[in-house]
C-alpha cells in the first residue's frame, strides 16, 4: 500500500499512475497468496493439469480414443507399461482418455464459470445501479430461478436442447447464475452510496461511464473471487450431467469415462482401473480450484478483509 | 402485521409456481417445438401415424392454444401420458415417490444429525485437531462427485466383498412380508445410504461450525462462564440453541431436495425411485415424464422455500417486522 502513496507524488500521468497502481496491486496480491501454502500446493496441481490438458495431442495421440483403432487391443488388460491406466471394454488405453476428459473437464469448467459470471454481474450491475422497476424486475426472475432446483432444471434444459460442449457450457450458466447477481447486486449497491460516483455524476459523466469507471473496477475483486469459487461447481455439474447422458457423446469427458465404465459393468467385473482415475482426477482438480479459491477469496473479497472496503 | 406476512409470502410462493408452468411449456414446446418429430426422427412412420402422435399430445392450434390447453390439463391434475410406458405421468410419479423419499429422508435425517455434531465438536475447539479434521473432511467430501462415491463404494462393499446387495429396492422375486421385507429393504438401502449421507454431512457441518463461531463471542456466553457454568452446560444450554438457527433453515431447504437429492446416486444402485425414473426418462427422451418431473421438483423446493421462510418468522421474530 506505501508504494501507491510514493507514487502518487512522484508520478502525474495519469496512464502511467494507473498501471504502476496495478502493478502494485497485483505485488500485494501475490505476496499476500504466497503466505498459503496450501493455495500455492493446489495452484500448482492445478498448472500441472493445465499443461496436461493443452498437452493431450503430445502426451497420447488421439486415435487412442477411438474404439475402430483399438480393435487389435486386448480388453480389460490390468495396469501395465504400454497402457498405464489398463484398457476398456474396447480395448482403448483409459489413460488416453484420462488425458482427453480432462481438456474437457477443464474447458467446460473455465467457460461455463466465464459465462455465469459474465450474466450474473450482468444482472447485478444492471439491478444494483438502475434501481427501482428495473431492480425489481431482474431481482425476481433471480429469485425465480434460485428456487427451482439446480439439477433438475439442468437436466431438462440439457434434455431439450443438442447434446453438445457448447450446449453443456450453456446450460450451467443459465443454472447457475443467480447466486452472483445477488451478491454483485449487493456490492453495486454499497459502491454506488460512495462520494466519488457522487462527485462523478455532478462533474457530468454519464451512466455507462460511472458504471465502466468506478462501480466495475470496485466490484471486480469480488467478482474475481468470485470465479474461483464457482469452477469446482461448473467442474462437478458437467460430470453430473455426462454421466446421466447429457453430456457431447462426441467428445470424451471424466464424466463421460465414469458413465461408459458404469454402462459397460467396470464394476461388476471389479475393473477399478477404468473408474477410479477418472472420478480421482475430479476430486484432485475440484479441491485444487476449491483451496486457490479460498486463499483468492480472503484476499479479494472486502467483506472478509479486516478493515473493509 | 402476521397475516400480511404470510400472505405475501404464499403469493410469492404462487408467482413462482406460476413461473414454472410457463418455464416448462416454453422449454419443451417452443425450445423444443416439435417433441414427436425429435422423438421419432430416423423411424419411418407414416405421416398419418406422426398426426395422430401430434394430436395425442396437444400440438395441434397456436402456441397460445396450445399453452391455455396445458394449463387446463395440468390444473386437472393430468399431465399427461408417459412417452415409453403410455401409462398416466402422475401414476409412474407415485410409484416412485416412497422409495426416493424412504432413501434420501433417511439420509438427510441421520446427515443432519451427524453433521450438526461434527460441526458443534469442530466450532466449539477451533483449530483443534477435530476441526481440521472435520473441515478436511467435508471439503473432501464436497469434491467427491456423489455417484462416484457410490460407484467405489458399490464395487468394494457389494462386488469385492458381497456384505450388501448390487441394487434394487428389495431381493428379486422376494415374496417375504412383513418384518423380513422391511428388514431386506433396509439391506439393500444401507448402502446408497452410506453415500449419500457422507456426500450431505459436510454442508450441515460447515455451516453450524461458523453459525457457532459467530456465538462464541457473544456477550451472553461471557455472562454464562463467568456465572461459573461448565464448558459443557454453557455450550448445551447457552451457545448450541443460538447458533442452530442456519442450521434449521438448511435443514428445512434441503427437505425440498429431498426428491430430487439423488438423481445420479440412485442410477448407480437402480434404486426404483424418482432418480431412477429421470434417467429412464432422459434415455427415452419421455418428454411428458421429464416434464411432469420437473413441475414436481420444483414444486417441492417452492414449498420448501416457503417452509422455510414462515418458520424464520416463527423462530426469528426479527424477521417478522421487515
Amino acid at each position: 500500500m506505501s508504494d501507491v502513496v510514493k507514487t502518487q507524488t512522484t508520478t502525474f500521468s495519469p496512464r502511467s499512475f494507473r498501471w504502476q497502481r496495478r502493478r502494485a496491486a497485483t505485488v500485494d496480491f501475490w505476496s499476500r497468496f504466497r503466505g498459503d501454502r496450501l493455495a500455492l500446493f493446489g495452484l500448482a496441481v492445478l498448472l500441472t493439469f493445465i499443461v496436461m490438458a493443452i498437452g493431450a495431442p503430445w502426451i497420447s495421440p488421439k486415435e487412442g480414443l477411438s474404439a475402430v483403432d483399438s480393435i487389435d487391443n486386448p480388453t480389460w488388460a490390468t495396469p501395465r507399461f504400454d497402457y498405464p491406466f489398463g484398457t476398456d471394454n474396447l480395448g482403448r488405453s483409459v489413460a488416453a482418455q484420462f488425458v482427453w476428459g480432462s481438456r474437457v473437464s477443464l474447458w467446460v469448467g473455465l467457460s461455463a464459470t466465464v459465462l455465469t459470471i459474465a450474466i450474473g454481474s450482468a444482472v447485478g450491475v444492471t439491478a444494483g445501479f438502475f434501481g427501482r422497476w428495473t431492480d425489481a424486475t431482474l431481482m425476481r426472475l433471480t429469485d425465480w430461478f434460485l428456487v427451482i432446483p439446480f439439477l433438475p432444471l439442468a437436466i431438462v434444459l440439457a434434455s431439450v436442447l443438442d447434446r453438445s460442449l457448447r450446449n453443456v457450457v450453456l446450460v450451467i450458466a443459465i443454472t447457475s447464475w443467480p447466486g452472483t447477481a445477488r451478491l454483485v447486486r449487493a456490492q453495486v449497491l454499497t459502491v454506488k452510496q460512495r462520494l466519488f460516483v457522487d462527485r462523478a455524476r455532478a462533474l457530468g459523466a454519464s451512466r455507462f461511464h460511472v458504471i465502466r469507471r468506478h462501480i466495475l473496477p470496485n466490484v471486480a475483486p469480488l467478482i474475481l473471487a468470485n470465479v474461483t469459487l464457482a469452477v469446482p461447481i461448473s467442474i462437478l455439474t458437467e460430470t453430473t450431467l455426462a454421466f446421466l447422458g447429457l453430456g457431447d457423446p462426441k467428445r470424451p469427458s471424466w464424466g463421460k469415462t465414469l458413465e461408459e465404465a458404469f454402462n459397460a459393468g467396470a464394476i461388476s467385473r471389479n475393473a477399478w482401473w477404468y473408474y477410479l482415475p477418472a472420478g480421482a482426477g475430479i476430486v484432485i482438480v475440484v479441491l485444487a480450484f476449491t483451496l486457490v479459491g479460498r486463499a483468492v477469496e480472503e484476499i479479494l473479497d472486502p467483506r472478509l478483509r479486516e478493515g473493509g472496503l | 402485521m402476521r397475516a400480511r406476512f404470510v400472505a405475501g409470502k404464499v403469493f410469492g410462493a404462487f408467482g413462482t409456481l406460476v413461473f414454472v408452468l410457463v418455464f416448462n411449456f416454453f422449454l419443451f414446446r417452443v425450445v423444443n417445438d416439435d417433441p414427436t418429430g425429435k422423438l421419432f426422427r430416423g423411424r419411418n412412420l407414416s405421416q398419418d401415424q406422426l398426426d395422430r402422435r401430434r394430436r395425442e399430445f396437444n400440438l395441434d392450434g397456436s402456441k397460445f392454444e396450445q399453452f391455455i390447453a396445458y394449463l387446463k390439463q395440468t390444473m386437472r391434475g393430468n399431465l399427461g401420458d408417459s412417452f415409453l410406458s403410455r401409462r398416466p405421468v402422475t401414476t409412474e410419479i407415485r410409484e416412485a415417490l416412497w422409495p426416493t423419499i424412504a432413501l434420501v429422508g433417511t439420509s438427510t435425517i441421520l446427515s443432519m444429525l451427524i453433521g450438526i455434531m461434527l460441526g458443534i465438536a469442530a466450532g466449539w475447539r477451533r483449530r483443534s485437531g477435530t476441526d481440521v479434521a472435520a473441515t478436511s473432511f467435508s471439503m473432501f467430501t464436497y469434491s467427491v462427485p456423489d455417484f462416484w462415491l457410490g460407484m467405489v463404494l458399490l464395487a468394494f462393499f457389494a462386488v469385492k466383498w458381497p456384505w450388501f446387495p448390487t441394487g434394487g429396492f428389495e431381493d428379486a422375486g422376494s415374496t417375504a412380508t412383513g418384518f423380513s421385507a422391511l428388514l431386506d429393504q433396509a439391506h439393500h438401502m444401507a448402502l446408497p445410504c452410506i453415500t449419500l449421507t457422507l456426500a450431505y454431512i459436510g454442508e450441515y457441518m460447515i455451516v453450524m461450525r461458523s453459525s457457532l463461531l459467530d456465538t462464541v463471542n457473544e456477550d451472553f456466553l461471557q455472562l454464562a462462564r463467568a456465572k461459573g457454568l461448565r464448558d459443557v452446560v454453557v455450550r448445551r444450554r447457552h451457545a448450541v440453541p443460538n447458533a442452530l438457527l442456519p442450521v434449521v433453515s438448511l435443514s428445512a431447504l434441503n427437505f425440498g431436495y429431498v426428491l430430487s437429492g439423488a438423481i445420479a446416486v440412485e442410477a448407480i444402485y437402480s434404486w426404483p425411485g424418482i432418480g431412477q425414473a429421470t434417467l429412464e426418462a432422459i434415455r427415452g427422451p419421455d418428454f411428458p415424464m421429464l416434464q411432469g418431473l420437473f413441475l414436481l421438483l420444483s414444486g417441492s423446493m417452492i414449498l420448501a422455500n416457503l417452509a422455510v421462510d414462515l418458520l424464520y418468522s416463527l423462530l426469528d421474530p426479527r424477521v417478522r417486522g421487515r
